[in-house]
């Protein structure tokens, strides 16, 4: 048996090493920085872990796959078939309102609406710290993610990208504490800012005066200011309002229409503006309009 | 020379902490979701204390970083100050009964959330929620079954000091 201060420094000295050396990280991390290169590098790194993680649930996927019988095919075929009808007529119905809107956007003078591209991609790996709310997607720079980028899913704004590895992307979602974003009442236009609280069902309203007219059941949509989410998504429905007159402002809470705590497949959004271009992998080319 | 028996077998472990700590679970679990990678640092330390030491610890909080997205050093400093106890008291640690030692990790994995959580409070202006904590339970009823599962495969693959 060697004893512990046998060769080397005592374990407080290396202890006292290690912990200045994380700390120092911290400093050139938060403080300066400067680690930006090496955590884009770090991150491609580790990237076979996030694919790993992800391994059991494709295979338990597969099997489930696997095991469907014809019938139940079949069913999910045919109620799939007529979704798909439903959606046609509805898009009948839109695309006419599209250029109505566009010819009279032009009447007025204003800009015409541009389409955005658009890209499916997948959850590979969850943050599970409560005081960061990230996921991390299969699409990464190859693909022209870029950072700041809009995700979707198919309800509404879940967050962007923060930072861009080669084959992934790590994407902050709005319930994250340090995030924000700009929101519109659909019913009146009144603007507000919501905040992330830490709770995946839960952005809290900041500044809002007692005298508001929101409502429980209200839609937020996003606003377009800020320059990040194009304008018009869904993000959050009131669930309260609290007009308590001991709090300086009315406390409002609302519950994000995205499904923040089981994302599985989420949508990379290029706006027109965007200076990146969208790098399809393979046969998958869904260029929509939007 | 340097290159000991086990090598492979016990980054194996490292690895599967790792991706225990990202793999997506259902929303349900997610809270209680037991702390993998501290739990299988701290089976090491008190196993192999003169082998797994800071150094290793450092590395695998920084990967933890990256891995959470968390700027960098929040994990490693706090896996650090978590792993010290274990170390320093290994021998005590190895001779309690599994009920203590459930207690005894159970209090450092306590220690290293509190860390995180005030560093990121520091750094970012955290909140914090009691859920966080839950996985200080879950971890401590885990850890005879990591204690036990980790035993086994180290006699099995041989690794050693």
């Amino acid at each position: 048996m060697k004893s512990l201060f046998e060769r080397g420094p005592s374990l407080l000295t290396r202890l006292v090493l290690a912990l200045l050396c994380a700390a120092m990280l911290m400093f050139l991390d938060h403080r300066l920085n400067t680690m930006q290169p090496v955590r884009s590098f770090l991150s491609t790194l580790v990237t076979p872990v996030q694919y790993l993680a992800v391994l059991p649930e494709q295979a338990l996927d597969r099997i489930v796959y696997l095991s469907t019988t014809r019938s139940m095919l079949r069913e999910q075929n045919e109620a799939l078939r007529q979704e798909l009808q439903e959606l046609h007529m509805a898009v009948q119905r839109l695309n006419f309102l599209e250029n109505e809107n566009d010819r009279l956007r032009q009447l007025l003078g204003s800009d015409v609406r541009q389409a955005s591209r658009r890209m499916a991609a997948e959850i590979v790996a969850v943050a599970t710290d409560p005081f960061s709310h990230q996921v991390v997607i299969n699409k990464g720079s190859a693909n022209g993610v870029y950072k700041g980028q809009p995700v979707l899913d198919n309800r509404g704004i879940l967050g962007q990208v923060m930072s861009v590895g080669h084959t992934t992307a790590r994407v902050l979602l709005i319930s994250d504490q340090s995030h924000s974003l700009s929101l519109r009442a659909e019913r009146n236009d009144i603007r507000v800012l919501a905040r992330g609280t830490g709770d995946l069902q839960r952005l809290e309203l900041m500044f809002i005066p007692h005298s508001t007219e929101l409502e429980v059941g209200d839609k937020l949509m996003s606003s377009g200011l800020g320059g990040v989410y194009p304008e018009g998504y869904p993000v959050a429905e009131i669930i309260e309002v609290n007009r308590d007159e001991r709090y300086q402002y009315a406390r409002v809470t609302a519950r994000p229409y995205a499904q923040l705590d089981r994302i599985r497949t989420v949508l990379l959004l290029w706006p027109p503006s965007a200076v990146e271009q969208p790098v399809y992998d393979d046969v998958e080319v869904d260029e929509n309009v939007d | 020379m340097w290159i000991k028996s086990g090598l492979i077998p016990l980054l194996a472990t490292y690895l599967a902490a790792l991706v225990l700590m990202v793999m997506p679970m259902p929303a349900f679990l997610e809270a209680w979701r037991p702390d993998w990678l501290s739990l299988v640092i701290l089976y090491w330390v008190i196993a192999l204390p003169h082998r797994v030491g800071m150094g290793s610890v450092l590395v695998l909080g920084l990967v933890a970083d990256i891995l959470m997205g968390t700027v960098f050093g929040i994990y490693a400093t706090a896996l650090l100050i978590m792993a010290y106890p274990a170390i320093r008291h290994f021998h005590r640690i190895r001779n309690y009964s599994f009920t203590q030692q459930a207690l005894i990790i159970g209090v450092l994995i306590l220690i290293k959330r509190v860390i995180v959580y005030e560093l990121e409070h520091v750094l970012n202006g955290a909140v914090f929620h009691l859920p966080y904590l839950y996985p200080v339970i879950s971890s401590a009823i885990a850890w005879p079954w990591v204690f036990l599962i980790l035993r086994k495969y180290r006699r099995h693959y041989l690794v050693r000091e």
